[in-house]
């Protein structure tokens, strides 16, 4: 039995949530592995040097059909053919090309899983994490997208797979690629950073988001935000953390001003430490926190810094 | 030029779903439902569409139970002309109900069909994209600004770490995002308006659709609930106990 994982990359370098993928995929089958790209060739050099991939396909495009999800899809369908499963790490690319190749397949995907209970049957979030859902599945063929912060990525050195090209199908036509504008940043990537500190609507404004950075340094943190604060402006919606955003699992996550909507509750509440800071004693934030302080965020940001930099 | 928006009916945003005592579902007798929120911002962006003039013509359409007509009252009194109910009383999966878009699309030739990026019920995520793959037709999903000018639709997507921006021929499919635009609410001459616009209602079978589930449910559970811990009084006794309890930082 052999799985095929779709990988996500940043210019060549493996994102750890496709090492969560391969370690949820491992449990399935012999992993193979599918790059894309422009950078496919350093992302299939990257990929093979994981432990337990046995083979690297990969799909150099510079066309900018590799960023569309009709080509993407199209590959997959055609590669499935030697796969019982396809699966993903849960990501906005993810999203956009896994359920067209399932439709081209005649499959219905799995999205988001969070255990595997055997080669048909695994367990889903539901109702933005208020139910967990155990679906068993009678395609023939499984399409799932994996929710990194369930799985323990697998290392990104040790392995030693073989690298083989395939071509990317022009697809059905119709779509150019225009653009890609990402947002610069010299922090740690939110779905992976090991802490995260965020603001939620008692930040204010956006002005005062720049007053987490200070407290971020000092921990490595990346900087998230809730709905509200991103809704409101304050920051960009690559910031929010939630269940129409990013779903992490830091171990040390710090809610500022947030008030913990079960929206947003649904994005963080695996994290391993939560600490909430809140001038609303009855903020639902306070009934998943493992410590809290009731009170005013921008009296306790700087003494929260002062302390750090006494203890550090 | 004609739009066609899917909608779902799903309990409402507001309400916090309870798991059956039986682990079969998530309770919905007795629950307040309401359109999709993601749905609505569909609706939304077809009836500014008209409004600019783009559009002609929005054909709303539910699949699912009788009670989905409701939705579909929605979705005229926002500014749909007419609307379509397929109706079944079968649990809804993405690739059935792609299915069943597929022959209605076949049937009423639209040029553009917008649908919410996700039903918050399911959570899937897949419907749109979908049935793009089974009509051949180019995607652009999780869509946060949308221009349609001369037989094309640019759309700028919100992708992880950014936004992407992508031209699709029409016709095209959708799924709109949260940023997309807000929703207007329906005014009362507008909903009393919406009860006479007309609703057609046929089922899977007249549209030659299987809808049995791939998916079967073995159960549905509560998630392992997570305690609150304990307030503190300062950032000294914070970093104290990050530092010499919890061993984080």
């Amino acid at each position: 039995m052999a799985v095929l994982v779709y990988l996500d990359h940043e210019g060549g370098a493996i994102r750890q949530a496709s090492r969560s993928a391969i370690a949820a995929a491992s449990r399935l089958g012999d992993v193979d592995v599918l790059v894309t790209g422009p950078d496919a060739a350093a992302a299939a050099k990257s990929a093979a040097a994981i432990p337990g991939v046995k083979k690297v396909l990969q799909a150099t495009d510079t066309t900018g059909n590799s960023e569309l999800a009709e080509p993407v899809a199209a590959l997959l369908a055609d590669l499935a053919a030697g796969y019982t499963h396809i699966l993903a790490a849960s990501s906005a690319t993810a999203k956009n090309v896994l359920p067209r190749a399932a439709a081209l397949l005649d499959v219905q995907p799995i999205p988001d899983i969070v255990a595997i209970n055997d080669a048909d049957t695994f367990v889903r979030p539901i109702y933005a994490g208020s139910a967990l859902a155990t679906v068993k599945s009678a395609d023939a063929k499984k399409i799932i997208t994996v929710r990194a912060s369930s799985f323990d990525p697998v290392a990104g050195e040790g392995g030693n797979a073989t690298i083989e090209d395939v071509a990317l199908p022009a697809g059905p036509g119709g779509s150019t690629f225009i653009a890609t504008e990402l947002s610069k940043s010299e922090r740690p990537e939110l779905e992976s950073a090991r802490v995260v500190v965020s603001g939620g609507n008692g930040m204010l404004n956006g002005e005062n988001f720049k007053l987490l950075e200070p407290l971020a340094d000092r921990l490595g943190a990346a900087i998230g935000a809730s709905r509200a604060a991103v809704d409101k402006g304050f920051v960009s919606n690559e910031y929010q953390v939630g269940q129409t955003g990013k779903i992490v699992a830091p171990e040390l996550y710090i809610a500022m001003g947030i008030s913990g909507q079960i929206q947003h509750l649904a994005g963080m509440k695996d994290s391993k430490v939560i600490v909430a800071i809140n001038k609303d004693p009855e903020a639902p934030i306070f009934q998943v926190a493992d410590y809290g302080i009731v009170g005013d965020l921008f009296t306790i940001l700087p003494q929260l810094e002062a302390e750090l930099d006494k203890a550090g | 030029m004609k739009v066609l928006v899917p909608v779902k009916r799903v309990i409402d945003y507001n309400i916090k779903p309870r798991v059956k005592a039986d682990g079969s579902g998530v309770e919905t007798a007795g629950v307040k439902m309401s359109m999709n929120p993601f749905d609505e911002i569909a609706v939304e962006e077809a009836v500014r569409l008209k409004e600019k003039g783009v559009v002609s013509e929005i054909i709303a359409v539910s699949i699912g139970e009788a009670k989905a007509q409701d939705t579909l009252r929605t979705a005229m009194a926002m500014g749909a002309d007419r609307s379509i109910l397929v109706e079944t009383d079968v649990v809804t999966e993405p690739l059935s109900v792609a299915k069943v878009l597929k022959a209605l699309v076949e049937k009423e030739k639209p040029d553009l069909i917008i649908l919410g990026k996700q039903a918050i019920d399911d959570d899937m995520n897949a419907t749109g994209q979908m049935l793009a793959g089974l009509l051949g037709r180019p995607q652009g999903t999780f869509a946060s600004k949308v221009d349609v000018t001369d037989g094309s639709v640019t759309v700028m997507r919100e992708i992880d770490g950014g936004s992407q921006t992508v031209k699709l021929a029409l016709p095209a499919i959708i799924t709109a995002d949260l940023r997309l635009n807000e929703p207007r609410y329906a005014s009362l001459p507008n909903i009393m308006k919406a009860r006479k616009k007309p609703m057609e209602k046929i089922t899977p079978a007249d549209l030659g659709v299987d809808m049995t589930p791939r998916l079967s449910v073995v159960s549905v559970a509560e998630p392992p609930e997570r305690k609150a811990g304990i307030k503190l009084d300062s950032a000294a006794e914070l970093v104290s106990r990050l530092r010499n309890e919890a061993k984080v930082i």
